[in-house]
């Protein structure tokens, strides 16, 4: 089933033309990889589906961008109740100075959820799905930033979580981990491609490799090739596809 | 010359000029204290001047400088804030942005005494609110706003982007996003200037000279309309325009408004600390 349908997006930041024509098909359930090389745009792209670009001045956006049947850069959108549906983990882990609790209860309360019970369910439930609740059980109310690297990143995942999302896009979740911690995030996102379409931004083909079901190769704003990934990664049909992932170039 | 050397030499250097720097202050804070804690009494905190000020006490400036601090800060800390907030978060990053960022920066080099005229034209005068502690508050806000603007700007820039975008990202407004996220990281940062700003308010004397401040006046205000004595202009008048005034007068009121003015500074701390606290729990 398709969850978002992009139909010849373009955006250019200033005189900049960061995304051409991009045309893309994001399943559910599904694990969608972005790969290129740095500055190809592919964080760009992951950025429009939930509008983060808007916060951007000097940003146009032409095309079409649809979740399910939602137009999403539709004048009426309320993009902050676009960004309850689709979900973000940030490059960096990002928790708020705040406690663990507060920091998953954080966008439940901003749309109105107020009592205690309600956000104690949310909180647990969120942190169990995100593969934290044993860690952290016992110290809920101990500042997030007493957390790993790790473990603060699996806790902007539960974060995310907390908003019941149907869409969760990653961007290089991994890059400031360690192995392990990166293993236990790939574990997690194997978990999580049950419930929502997850679409991930890596540097690491073998990231790539492991965890997604779909590949999309960028270069130069553009997606070069897009296909399932086994098949993106043993015969590509692209000679710059097959450069990049044989590590010729990028 | 060896690294190591230079690294010493450095160190040393800097070394001795916080010693200049602090040295000095020491000096006249246990000047005023070793002078003036011997005049320390209740009677002297709690009861008015009599005899042309040469005995008694000074609770009437007390009261004038804490209502003056206190009407300061309700109007400074709000419109300072608020345009800190609007100045980082909201403005374009202009050519008007830009000027109104010079402007508020050489506000903060205007001599007080201007304020003080200013404040006498628009607020005494063309408001019709007369020689008062709204008057005088609303004059030493204008003085310290460019204080306050600045250091909360500064505290609010230093609120990581990241922050910002986690909590977009969860779908909260840009409102919530400031009011829940931005502010309370920022917050000890903005009451350092608070601080700052509280502390040029109580020793200011030009400003509040036409718009407030009562030469002689034992009693205390009725309310906000009322004019006051002032803890730094009573100071100035017993030290310079009163003569036979007793040394003793003189020291224990100095002590009485560092006194006043670490009252408040006490207080900043405290809610400063909380909040380093409360984005570290």
């Amino acid at each position: 089933m398709l969850k978002i349908t992009v139909s010849d997006l373009n955006l250019h930041y200033e005189d900049f033309h960061a995304l051409k024509n991009i045309s893309l098909n994001i399943e559910d359930k599904k694990v969608t990889a972005l790969i290129g090389p740095s500055g190809c745009g592919k964080s760009t792209f992951l950025r429009t589906i939930n509008r983060m670009n808007d916060l951007i001045d000097d940003v146009k956006i032409e095309g079409l961008v649809m979740l399910e049947d939602q137009d999403i850069y539709n004048k009426d959108v309320d993009v902050a109740a676009l960004r309850r549906r689709v979900g973000m983990v940030f490059q960096k882990p990002n928790p708020f100075p705040k406690s663990i609790y507060e920091n998953v209860a954080y966008g439940p309360r901003r749309y109105g959820i107020k009592a205690k019970n309600q956000l104690d369910e949310i909180v647990e439930r969120s942190l169990k799905k995100a593969a934290i609740w044993e860690e952290v059980k016992d110290r809920l109310n101990k500042s997030a930033l007493s957390l790993s690297g790790g473990q603060q990143q699996r806790l902007c995942i539960a974060r995310a979580l907390a908003m019941e999302p149907e869409v969760l896009l990653m961007d290089e979740p991994t890059a400031s981990l360690d192995p392990i911690a990166t293993g236990r995030i790939e574990e997690l996102i194997s978990q999580l491609k049950k419930d929502y379409a997850i679409i991930i931004v890596t540097h690491s083909m073998q990231q790539a490799a492991r965890i997604s079901d779909k590949t999309a190769f960028f270069l130069l704003g553009e997606i070069v090739e897009t296909g399932k990934t086994k098949e993106v990664f043993t015969t590509p049909k692209d000679k710059r596809t097959e450069d990049y992932i044989t590590g010729r170039f990028g | 010359m060896s690294k190591n050397f230079k690294e010493k030499f450095a160190f040393t250097i800097l070394a001795l000029i916080t010693m200049c720097v602090i040295i000095p202050a020491l000096f006249i804070f246990s000047y005023i204290i070793y002078n003036g804690i011997g005049t320390i009494s209740l009677e002297f905190i709690f009861s008015a001047p009599r005899r042309g000020m040469t005995e008694g006490g000074i609770f009437p400036a007390i009261v004038g400088t804490m209502s003056l601090i206190l009407g300061t800060i309700v109007f400074a800390l709000p419109l300072g804030v608020g345009t800190a907030i609007y100045l980082v978060e909201y403005a374009k990053k202009n050519l008007l942005t830009k000027l109104i960022s010079l402007a508020i920066l050489n506000l903060a080099g205007v001599p007080s005494v201007v304020y003080g005229l200013f404040g006498l034209g628009l607020f005494v005068l063309l408001l019709g609110f007369g020689s008062s502690i709204l008057s005088g508050a609303l004059t030493l806000s204008c003085l310290i706003l460019p204080i306050i603007i600045k250091s909360s700007e500064a505290a609010i820039k230093s609120v990581p982007n990241i922050y910002r975008e986690a909590s977009l990202a969860l779908g909260a407004t840009k409102w919530q996003t400031i009011y829940k996220v931005v502010l309370p990281t920022a917050m000890p940062g903005i009451i350092t200037g608070a601080i700052l700003g509280i502390g040029r308010a109580a020793g200011e004397t030009a400003a509040i000279l036409l718009t407030v401040a009562a030469f002689f006046l034992p009693r205390l205000p009725n309310s906000i309309m009322d004019q006051v004595m002032v803890l730094s202009y009573h100071l100035y008048i017993i030290s310079s325009q009163v003569p036979g005034m007793p040394d003793a007068i003189k020291n224990g009121t100095a002590l009485v408004l560092l006194g006043v003015v670490g009252i408040f500074f006490f207080v900043a701390t405290v809610v400063r600390i909380r909040y380093k606290l409360a984005n570290r729990e």
